[in-house]
């Protein structure tokens, strides 16, 4: 998650961010998961919902699988073919697409939404673990990456990561 | 340590490597070479002057005043769809960060399992099932990636672009996700707009010489000579081209994938994309989503980062210590660029233009020493333990 400078417009956010840079000075980053995406269903937006190893220790299956399933649902949302894309297109299309100028398309806004809902989460269960979930779009929309930190009181000691081979089975 | 202090904020697209240009601080995105994107407005302007100049005139009064007005209307359209296709970031993938880079390499390392020294590890692909179709990911060693389904490498842009259609130097840019449709309009107005020149340019010499003679005509409208014989090559191979997307799309293929001959039938493969359906793949080709652009050109670089990795952490896997652990920066890092195994790059024009632009001036690329090459293919291990 890129560093955000909290402005004065945000003022309920200055307070959340603290938890969050809280973490990142009390905390050094121990190792980061990348979940891939699934092509299985074509090119549609899709990550894997397999549990890492990494995670084990740290975060409870299941609130990864909904994280990440919900994060799913939301890009079929966005990149659903029917009856409002098409509108979208062709009234596109009429205007030479200068529409676009003014208007937001609905991936943009459901790319607003996904934003949201991966900061909240981050809040609410992933930061008090001590780790990060990025926003796929800043990784090129190719991996959820997410950021393993360790207390620095602790010894530095970041086991699991050794075995990767684990999560290679497709 | 001294720390030289930017003082200035540099935006995201001054550091993106691949040979784009960027304009318009970071709001327009095309390649370098642009001499012949300049061919191409030059050559549309200036026919459509000509045909304002000489044949709207008599047009206008001897036939409609509406001939001029639907010219005018189907030129501004295609200048819009040239601009857009130009200007747009056609689906750039961005180059994967060190640690990802580096998560990947022990995945295929794991994967791969132990090379008996002196023997070629396996090449890096990964198969995925896409409507019962089996679908090689090939790694891009450039970007450092699994190229998703449909992308390809563009060795003139240097960047992965998500399905890639072509490079297209008429418009100085490559056609991938998300400028498909615009370069489709394109050359669908551009022949609307080459026929509609074309047929008035005849009716109008066919009317003037009724009245003057053929040889008088042409004498006072020498610009419809002109016209005519720009008109007449353009008609041939842009009428033909709009044909063939057209063929493409309703086959949900792109010209990459038509090149390269993979969804031919051969070995009963079929195109997995497909929904069989004509309608169905226009829709879905013209009609889809808009996707937003993956590249964040405009967004501020970090100076600072409050997130330092620790490079005393002997954090990874037992075979090699973390590369990265030497830089301190978190903004994305220019991975040097290498160049791609010169395997058969469709683009539709197949000669590569040296380059007389002048040569952006890329930062230069702090020493992240190479993951991959495809050269050292046989003797990664020994590359990566000699760069630690």
């Amino acid at each position: 998650m890129q560093a955000r400078v909290p402005t004065a417009a945000d003022g309920n956010m200055a307070t959340e961010f603290h938890n969050l840079q809280e973490l990142r000075h009390s905390a050094s980053l121990a190792n980061k998961v990348f979940i891939q995406r699934d092509y299985s269903e074509g090119t549609t937006c899709r990550f894997q919902t397999k549990f890492p190893s990494e995670l084990e220790s740290r975060i409870e299956r299941k609130l990864f699988e909904d994280t990440v399933k919900t994060l799913n649902n939301y890009y079929a949302e966005a990149e659903k073919i029917g009856g409002q894309s098409y509108l979208e297109g062709c009234l596109a299309c009429v205007t030479a697409y200068l529409i676009f100028l003014c208007m937001e398309t609905r991936y943009e806004k459901v790319l607003k939404k996904i934003a949201k809902y991966i900061q909240e989460q981050n809040e609410k269960f992933y930061a008090p673990r001590g780790l990060l979930v990025t926003d796929p779009i800043e990784r090129g929309m190719r991996v959820i990456e997410i950021s393993i930190y360790e207390d620095r009181g602790s010894s530095g000691s970041s086991s699991g990561s050794s075995s990767v081979s684990g999560s290679t089975a497709r | 340590m001294s720390a030289v202090m930017i003082a200035r904020k540099v935006r995201k697209w001054e550091k993106l490597p691949g040979k784009n240009t960027f304009c318009c601080d970071g709001r327009v995105m095309m390649a370098r070479q642009k001499g012949v994107f300049y061919l191409t407005l030059f050559l549309i302007m200036g026919t459509c002057a000509l045909f304002f100049a000489f044949e709207c005139p008599y047009l206008a009064v001897h036939l409609s005043p509406a001939i001029p007005v639907f010219a005018a209307l189907i030129f501004l359209f295609v200048i819009a769809m040239l601009l857009r296709t130009s200007f747009s970031d056609p689906g750039v993938l961005p180059r994967a960060l060190p640690e990802e880079a580096t998560f990947i390499e022990m995945e295929i390392e794991a994967a791969n399992g132990n090379v008996p020294a002196g023997q070629r590890p396996p090449p890096r692909i990964r198969n995925v099932q896409i409507n019962n179709q089996i679908v090689k990911l090939k790694y891009c060693y450039t970007c450092k990636i699994f190229r998703p389904p449909r992308a390809s490498h563009c060795s003139i842009c240097d960047n992965c672009v998500d399905r890639f259609d072509h490079h297209c130097p008429w418009v100085g840019n490559c056609v991938g996700k998300r400028n498909y449709r615009y370069f489709y309009m394109f050359t669908l107005s551009l022949s609307l707009l080459t026929i509609y020149i074309f047929t008035f340019d005849i009716v109008h010499v066919v009317m003037r010489s009724v009245d003057n003679g053929f040889l008088n005509t042409l004498k006072e409208t020498p610009g419809t000579v002109l016209e005519v014989l720009v008109c007449f090559f353009t008609l041939w191979s842009v009428v033909g081209l709009t044909g063939f997307h057209t063929y493409l799309i309703s086959l949900n293929q792109t010209t990459n994938e038509d090149i390269k001959g993979s969804w031919s039938g051969k070995n009963r493969v079929q195109n997995p994309y497909s929904h069989k359906n004509l309608i169905k793949n226009c829709c879905e080709v013209l009609c889809g989503p808009a996707y937003p652009s993956v590249l964040d050109r405009r967004g501020l670089m970090q100076e600072d980062s409050p997130v330092s990795f620790t490079s005393a952490a002997p954090s990874s896997s037992s075979s090699s210590s973390n590369p990265v652990s030497q830089t301190t920066k978190t903004t994305a890092p220019l991975i040097p660029n290498e160049h791609t195994p010169d395997d058969a790059k469709p683009s539709i024009a197949a000669s590569a233009e040296k380059s007389d632009s002048p040569k952006e001036e890329l930062p230069p690329a702090p020493k992240v020493p190479p993951l991959a090459s495809p050269e050292t293919d046989a003797e990664v291990t020994l590359a990566k333990e000699k760069a630690q």
